[in-house]
């Protein structure tokens, strides 16, 4: 079922990078260093998704999550040394994030083995170069009136006005 | 059969070795790994010369020779210093994080060289023609920050971590003005693929149809690449030497191999994407011909970036970002809007080259100046609004000084009595 080709090997290092790296994240005591498995765990689900044929959701997940908000993650974390030698590595409120984790894990688990939200539409018995939509399909879908026009508008709409009320709380009153 | 084999000499390799026994897919590895080899050691070398260039231009600005004794024209100068570099002693300092700040070097020079991967040197030469180019080409620039926030934390030095906070703080304000800016050559070649790009421009530049970007993204590149006068990130009389204070020896040598190539880098970026790329005379007779064009016109740019270095002073930080936000990106929303209006009607209308002539400069000169004339009304619009904004911050100064004045008077005749 499982064929050891050069794809399967790069989809196990990805894997690999993902999970290690998050769990780096979480196992880490020192932020700074939290931030840097952070990366290299999303670098890893950049390259699942090049091994994907997406390859523009690899490059944006590159430059969005690493090259902005990774940084601004660890922009936070330097402006407060003091944090980057912690001793604990529970919190007051470790089971409400352990219950979350179960649950959306549980969930995900779920939704991928059985057709809760129905068919997910994929044909195992078709190629995937069938099923590759290129990065043109991506723009006409955001803007395609039957497809994702409203979540891309609304979404466009809230990083404007949070642009703006940047702009308003940083102005200087005169 | 004959020319189809022959694409370039890399795919041509691979059933040469078939022929000659061996696996296919171990001959197919085998070129793609000398592929890889080629586009990453070619600007490894060649850095070596843009320094030399660089120090020669700078020293005639200051009225000097610069290297003259190592070589003919003192052109194995950083040869030799590239060597120092290698046998000098390597220092970790104490309080180090030594993962971090090992790592840090090879990531910005990573940053630097993987977009070469992605340059058209010729018609068909190059590195991986990904339909996503100019994303691609952004998001790795976009790894460079990372290596330096890296490299000034780890160090434990306050200096380093200044010169970072400066880094990080400019290369991803000045990344939005950047990106708008590649907006604009997307949208008019209709792709975001490097070469489908340079294609695009077979009829026009696009420094023609799209001034304004092209200013926006040379100006951003020169402050993503931290060129003067947005050097801030490593200013010498206020941070001794930035985020890079620390490293020596040849983990010192690959950050300024990696400044100095990431500058050239941008303006061969700005040569692909505004001045038609490989695109020549002769070119399709001689596609290697391509590769000269190309490193031409990058160097008309990056000539100018370095007597720009040489002779412009430093901006303050606040100065610096707020050029940015407060003028750069408004400037570049406002450009994208207008220039997607445009572009769209003069497509509607038809006045736009169809496929079949689009290499034709004749068919393309409608909507390249229709496009330059939108450019030239939008900076006569922008021009004007400085100077009312100028004129206004003088009459508020003078007012200003002028109730100064009438105060001094009220106050000293009363004091008088």
């Amino acid at each position: 079922m499982l064929e050891l080709n050069a794809q399967t090997i790069v989809f196990f290092v990805f894997s690999l990078l993902t999970l290690g790296g998050a769990l780096g994240v979480v196992t880490n005591r020192n932020l700074i260093h939290g931030a840097i498995y952070l990366i290299i765990s999303l670098f890893g689900g950049a390259g699942l998704f090049v091994l994907l044929s997406a390859p523009f959701l690899a490059a944006v997940q590159v430059l969005v999550y690493i090259g902005a908000i990774a940084i601004l993650i660890i922009f936070a974390v330097m402006l407060t040394r003091s944090m980057t030698q912690l001793r604990e590595v529970f919190n007051g409120q470790w089971w409400a994030s352990a219950l979350v984790g179960v649950l959306l894990f549980t969930l995900l688990i779920g939704g991928v083995i059985l057709p809760v939200w129905g068919n997910s539409g994929t044909n195992p018995n078709l190629p995937v170069s069938d099923l590759v939509a290129t990065t043109q399909d991506l723009g006409v879908a955001l803007v395609d009136g039957n497809q994702y026009v409203l979540p891309f508008e609304v979404a466009s709409m809230l990083l404007t006005a949070a642009m703006i009320g940047a702009i308003v709380i940083a102005r200087e009153d005169d | 059969m004959e020319t189809q084999q022959c694409i370039n000499i890399i795919e041509t390799m691979v059933p040469c070795l078939v022929r000659s026994g061996t696996d296919p897919g171990l001959a197919q590895f085998l070129s793609i790994i000398i592929g890889v080899l080629i586009v990453t050691l070619m600007p490894l070398v060649l850095v070596i010369l843009f320094i030399w260039l660089e120090r020669k231009i700078a020293a005639r600005v200051q009225d000097r020779i610069g290297p003259n004794r190592v070589g003919p024209f003192g052109l194995l100068q950083n040869v030799a210093d590239a060597v120092k570099l290698i046998i000098k002693e390597d220092i970790t300092p104490a309080g180090a994080d030594r993962l971090i700040y090992n790592a840090a070097p090879v990531i910005a020079i990573l940053s630097v060289i993987l977009v070469w991967g992605v340059i058209p040197y010729s018609p068909i030469h190059i590195g991986a023609d990904l339909s996503i180019g100019v994303v691609y080409v952004v998001a790795i620039g976009s790894v460079g920050t990372l290596a330096i926030m890296m490299a000034g934390w780890s160090s434990n030095n306050k200096y380093a971590l200044l010169g970072a906070f400066r880094a990080v703080a400019a290369l991803i304000s000045y990344e939005i003005p950047m990106i708008l800016a590649l907006l604009i050559p997307v949208m008019i070649a209709g792709t975001m693929s490097m070469q489908g790009i340079v294609e695009a421009q077979q009829g026009m530049w696009f420094i023609v149809s799209a001034p304004i970007a092209a200013l926006i993204f040379y100006i951003s590149n020169l402050a993503e690449t931290g060129r003067a006068p947005f050097d801030l990130v490593e200013a010498e009389s206020e941070l001794v030497a930035g985020y890079n204070i620390e490293y020596s020896g040849m983990k010192f040598g690959l950050f300024m191999a990696s400044e100095f190539l990431h500058s050239f880098t941008a303006n061969l970026l700005f040569a692909v994407i505004f001045l038609g790329g490989w695109s020549g005379p002769f070119v399709a007779q001689l596609p290697l011909l391509g590769f000269v064009w190309l490193m031409a016109k990058t160097l008309v740019p990056y000539i100018f970036t370095l007597v720009l270095r040489a002779t412009i002073p430093r901006v303050r930080i606040d100065q610096m970002m707020a050029f940015n936000w407060k003028f750069l990106v408004p400037i570049a929303i406002v450009n994208v809007l207008i220039t997607a209006l445009v572009l769209k009607i003069v497509q509607t209308v038809g006045l736009s080259p169809s496929p079949e002539n689009a290499t034709d400069f004749v068919a393309n000169l409608p909507q390249g100046l229709i496009l330059f004339a939108t450019n030239l009304f939008m900076a006569f619009i922008v021009l004007n609004m400085l100077r009312n904004q100028g004129r206004r911050e003088r009459m508020a100064d003078q007012a200003r000084m002028l109730r100064t004045v009438e105060q001094d008077k009220q106050i000293v005749p009363s004091a008088a009595h």
